[in-house]
This record gives structure tokens, sequence and C-alpha cells, in this order.
């Protein structure tokens, strides 16, 4: 099933009273349980499309549909709604909550849903379990490993049943080791049926994945299948 | 939907936090607030306990009681062109009280400024209220000892005295007052009541004496010196005004008066009173509300600046948010009850400030809490909460995700 048709976006930024084309011209179709990752050097474009993918932002022209609805003319509210339900974010710095739990952090995503108290905690818990911190749950970031934040980050794209995991430079903050081991996490989710889109500008990583797309200069540069995919060796989860 | 309402847990239980995180700041916030609560609550009840006491002193005039007296009590006619008036005298209240039909009561009163003396206790200037029995129906007296005097000992031009609460106790502080003798000028006086405490600030009949009219004639005036106010007790409320009407005629034929000359007297009334006292208090509420409401303010002002530092730092989180599915309104509603939550915090602790500070300055000075005062606390805290935290929480509700989360 097709989750992603992008045909001829580009953007444009005013940075003054210079244009900054910062995507010029790319199509690409991303279709459900692959396993993608963007690769490019700093200005290729790779982080406006992760925003436009994420629907953090809007092309200045052609078309997005996001399982079949076009997302080019969303309002605000409307980005906000679909970020929240079909897209997990996995960030480089993690972007937990300092001040809250890890089941807090989990749970923030369904607050915004609508979902009641005692399900979002339930769903949280699983979550939780699923990417192996069943016994953190009510410990604070400043509490856990880096790594064992990057977990509780996963789980929070995880909680909503998204239709894609986007992550930027997952293990771009973390030593190789552990950085080893989430990787390893993204493949016990994929291998679930999940659809990964991998943002990294590092090769072995980036060949974790199934399918890499290199851009230059906001354009695709290559979009191949990855020949000898890379299965990491470490234990995904402690469980 | 129940999004909002989780939105609105949520927010709560993030403000909490932020508060409780930033503990001191939080707390010098809150200080603007409470600080400008106080005041303004306690302002509202001095204002109030003004109006109470301004009130009950007019309503011991009595509302539906006129006053037939030489000179209008709040009017911009000319002093001096009154001052000529001819004195009314006990001629001209015999005279009206057999013509006017209407009135329940007509009394004479006539005032004279004494010295009071017990022992080598005395008072000053005390206030004598000369008239006869059927006065005591023109007031609200309770009496706290004794009675009036009676319609024999008044006819009689007797030597005898009814004293107020506040002469009573400052000449007997034991509360003996009863059956006593007091001397005023050079004559001796047997007190035979006390009235009960009346609490008002004006004309009260704490301080004042109140005996026979003939007493006063016999002992300290001339027959021809002074003027007499002829008190007029309407039947009813309703019927204030016919009675009025009535007694300017009756005056006016009393006087003598052709249907050309102007009246050379006035008929007071203590509506006249009310207003002035209105007109007074009104200004005050503005000064004193505006003042207070000034430090509300500057609290106010107090609360927005470290919103918008709160905003700011907390730039990354509300990226964060927004890329989870937090729309605008989540994020503006979370910083708009932070906000309010200080606001609230910060005039509850005012508030039982200003009731505190209310209960010990009604040592001194007529305060007077009410319940819509409370609720108006509460209400304002909430308002200056909203009004404050609006600018930084429209900030961050229209920040970019993408440029929040690159934030540094």
């Amino acid at each position: 099933m097709n989750i992603i048709n992008i045909e001829h976006i580009a953007k444009v930024y005013q940075v003054g009273s210079e244009e900054v084309h910062a995507l010029r011209d790319v199509t690409l179709k991303i279709n459900q349980n692959e396993y993608v990752a963007i690769m490019g050097p700093s200005g290729s474009g790779k982080s406006t499309l992760m925003n436009m993918l994420g629907c953090l932002d809007t092309p200045t022209s052609g078309i997005y549909d996001f399982k079949n609805v076009s997302v080019s003319e969303m309002t605000d509210n409307e980005l906000a709604r679909i970020r929240n339900k079909e897209i997990g974010f996995v960030f480089q710095t993690f972007n937990l909550l300092a001040r809250s739990d890890a089941v807090h952090n989990v749970e923030l995503p369904l607050i915004y849903a609508g979902v009641t108290s005692s399900e979002r905690k339930e769903r949280a818990r699983q979550a939780l379990i699923d990417v192996g911190l069943g016994d953190r749950m009510h410990h604070k970031p400043n509490e856990l490993s880096g790594g064992q934040r990057q977990r509780v980050a996963i789980a929070r794209a995880l909680v909503t049943n998204p239709a894609i995991i986007l992550a930027d430079e997952p293990t771009g903050n973390l030593d190789s080791k552990t950085g080893e081991e989430i990787m390893a996490l993204f493949h016990e989710i994929h291998e679930r049926g999940n659809t990964i889109i991998l943002v990294t500008h590092e090769e072995y990583i980036a060949e974790h994945a199934l399918r890499i797309i290199r851009l230059k200069d906001g354009l695709i540069e290559k979009d191949e299948t990855v020949e000898k995919r890379y299965i990491p060796k470490a234990k995904a989860s402690f469980v | 939907m129940f999004a909002i309402f989780f939105e609105l847990n949520e927010g709560l239980s993030i403000a909490w936090r932020a508060i409780k995180a930033n503990k001191i700041r939080a707390a010098l916030t809150m200080l603007g607030i409470f600080i400008g609560i106080t005041a303004v609550v306690l302002m509202s009840t001095a204002i109030k306990g003004i109006e109470n006491s301004i009130q009950s002193g007019v309503s011991t005039l009595g509302s539906d009681n006129l006053y037939i007296d030489k000179f209008a009590w709040f009017s911009n006619q000319e002093f001096w062109k009154m001052r000529n008036r001819e004195n009314i005298t006990m001629e001209d209240f015999k005279k009206f009280k057999e013509l006017a039909k209407l009135p329940d009561v007509v009394v004479p009163l006539l005032y004279s400024r004494q010295t009071i003396k017990y022992g080598n206790r005395k008072i000053d200037d005390g206030v004598l209220n000369g008239s006869n029995s059927d006065f005591l129906t023109t007031t609200n007296f309770d009496f706290e000892l004794g009675r009036f005097y009676s319609e024999i000992e008044s006819n009689g031009s007797r030597n005898v005295v009814v004293i107020g609460n506040e002469i009573a106790s400052k000449l007997f502080p034991r509360g003996d007052a009863l059956d006593k003798v007091v001397k005023i000028g050079a004559v001796n006086y047997k007190i035979i009541g006390v009235l009960a405490r009346m609490e008002s600030l004006f004309n009260s009949p704490d301080n004042q004496i109140y005996l026979p009219i003939g007493t006063i004639f016999k002992n300290f005036a001339s027959r021809n010196r002074g003027t007499v106010t002829i008190v007029v007790k309407a039947r009813n409320p309703q019927m204030v005004e016919d009675t009025k009407i009535e007694a300017e005629g009756v005056m006016r034929k009393v006087r003598g008066l052709s249907h050309k000359e102007e009246n050379d007297f006035s008929v007071n009334q203590q509506e006249a009173l009310t207003s002035f006292f209105d007109n007074i208090t009104i200004v005050i509420k503005i000064a004193g509300l505006f003042i207070t409401g000034l430090s509300l303010f500057v609290g106010a002002i107090g609360i927005m600046n470290i919103m918008f530092v709160s905003v700011k730092e907390r730039t990354k989180e509300i990226g964060l948010r927004k890329a989870i599915g937090a729309t605008r309104r989540t994020i503006l509603i979370q910083f708009l009850l932070e906000s309010s939550v200080i606001c609230i915090i910060g005039g509850l602790f005012g508030l039982i400030a200003a009731i505190l500070l209310s209960l010990m300055l009604n040592q001194f000075f007529p305060t007077s809490i009410q319940y819509d005062v409370v609720i108006l606390a509460i209400f304002i805290s909430l308002l200056t909460g909203i009004f404050a935290g609006l600018a930084p929480a429209y900030t961050a509700a229209k920040m970019d995700p993408v440029e929040a989360l690159r934030f540094e």
C-alpha cells in the first residue's frame, strides 16, 4: 500500500532579498513496511525533505499525498492532527520533557489525541515494555542513559501506531555500541511491519535500511535498493 | 471530544510542574499579584465599610423624616442669603403643627453645645438635642439602660437627660450611668436613659445628649435666640413626597409669604444627605481603585515579563509538542493556564492577607469583608492572569515547529 506520494515538490525560502531553493524538484513514493534511508551532505535539502515528509512544513509547489490525502494545502491544525495520528518522530537530541517520567513522556501524543487517562497509561506502559524499558517506567530523563532516553523517544513515536516512523539522526548523540542497539530496535520495529524513514549522513547507519535515497542540491541524485544490507547483531530489547 | 478536557488537565499539570521547577521565580512573580490583590481587596473593603457606616449613619435620621430648617443642608444657594433668613421659632412650630394634616408626628428640635461634667471627667462641646417626648418616634433608638423622657417631664421642662453610648462610656467607664447626676453648664441633670451603640460616622447619636426643649430654653437660651428645626415624620415612605409638598405650603402660610416671595426656609431630607455622601464615596472609590489597580497592573506586567522568558526558555519543548500533535490552541491554553495559575495562587494569598489585615484595621476603622469581594478578587486574579499571559501565549502558539525544534 502506498503511504507517501510526492510529485515534483519544491521548497523556496526567502532569506532577506535572496531566494534559497532548498528543494528543487523531488518525486518519490514510499510504500508500507519500507525501510528508507535519506542521505546527503548538509545543504542537500535532506532536512527540508524530512520536515516535508513529517508534515511540519508544506511545499511551495508540487503534490504531496499522504495515504491519498493531499497535505499540500492543509491548515496548521489539520497538519497537527496528521502528525499526531500518522507520524512518529524520533530526534537526534531525544527531545524528552525533562520534568516528566518515562510514562508521561510516552503518553504525551495520546493526550493530544484525546485518549482517556487509563488507556493512555496502559498503552504507554506497553510501548515502554516493547522497547525494553519495562523496568524504567517512572524514571525521569536525567535518570536514564542516552540509549534509554532514545528508547523512551522511540516508545513515544510508536505509541500512537503511526503510519510512518520518521527518525532524524537517531544515533547521532550515542556511542557506537548504543547506536547499534538502537538500530537493532529499529530493525525489530521494521520486522513487525512498520514503515521507517531514517535521515542520516552516515553510510553504515544508512545500510541498515532496504533503500537509500541520496539527495544533492535539492534534487534526488540516486534512489537505490541496498544490495548488502547490514543486519544488526546486537540484541534489540532487554526483555 | 475529550481532547480539550485532557489538554486542560495536561496544561494544569505542566503549569504546576513549571512553577515547582522555578519556585523562587514563581514566588517573586506572585508577589506582584499578591500585593495588587491585597491592595484592591483592602481598598474595596474599606470603601464598603465607609459606605456602610454612612448608610447606617444616615438611616439613624429616619428615611421618612423631613427637616424644616433655616438652612438648606446641601445647596448652591448663597450662605449669606440663608443667613439673613429669619430664625424659625417655637411659635412657627406650633402654627405649623396645627395646620399640617398629613404628618404622623411633628416635633421641634433645638441644638446647643455645652460642656458636660461628671466628677473630674468632662466632655467639651457636647451636642444637646432639645425636643419633646414625641421625638422618639422620629428615631430608631434602642436603649441600653433606662428610657426616653416622658411627656410630663417634657412639658415640665425637667432637668433630665438621655445620653448617647459614647458619652456614657467616656463619663462612666464602668457602665453605671443610670440615675447619676451630671453637670451641664451650671445646672445638674439626672441621667434617665443610655442609648445602645449606633455606630455611624455622620452625626452619630452615640455622641449626643437628648433633653426636653423647654429645659434648653430655660437654662441656656432666651426664647428669641437659636433657630428651631421642625422635624416632620411622614406616615409611611410612600407619603414622604406628599407630606413634603404640604409642609412647604403650610410653612409658607405660617411665614405669611405672598406668592411672589421665595421660601425663607428649607425642607431638608435624608435623600440630599445620601446623595451628597454618594458623591464623596464615588470619588474615594475611583481614586482608590485607580491607585490600587495600578499596583495590580504593575504585577501583571511582571507576570507578562516572566511568561515571555518562560516561552523563550521552552521554545524547544513547544516545538516538540507541536511536532507530536499539539495545535495552536493547545499551546495557547497551556501558557494561559500557567499565568492564570500563578495569578490565582498569588491572588488567594493576597486575599487571605487582605482579610487578616482588614480584621486588624477594623479595630480603628470600619471595614467590611463581603463575599462578593472574595469572588471578585479571584475573578480579577484570573483576568489578570489571562491578560498577562495572552501576548506570551500567542507568541508561543504561532511558533513554527521547525524553527522551534532547531532552537538551542
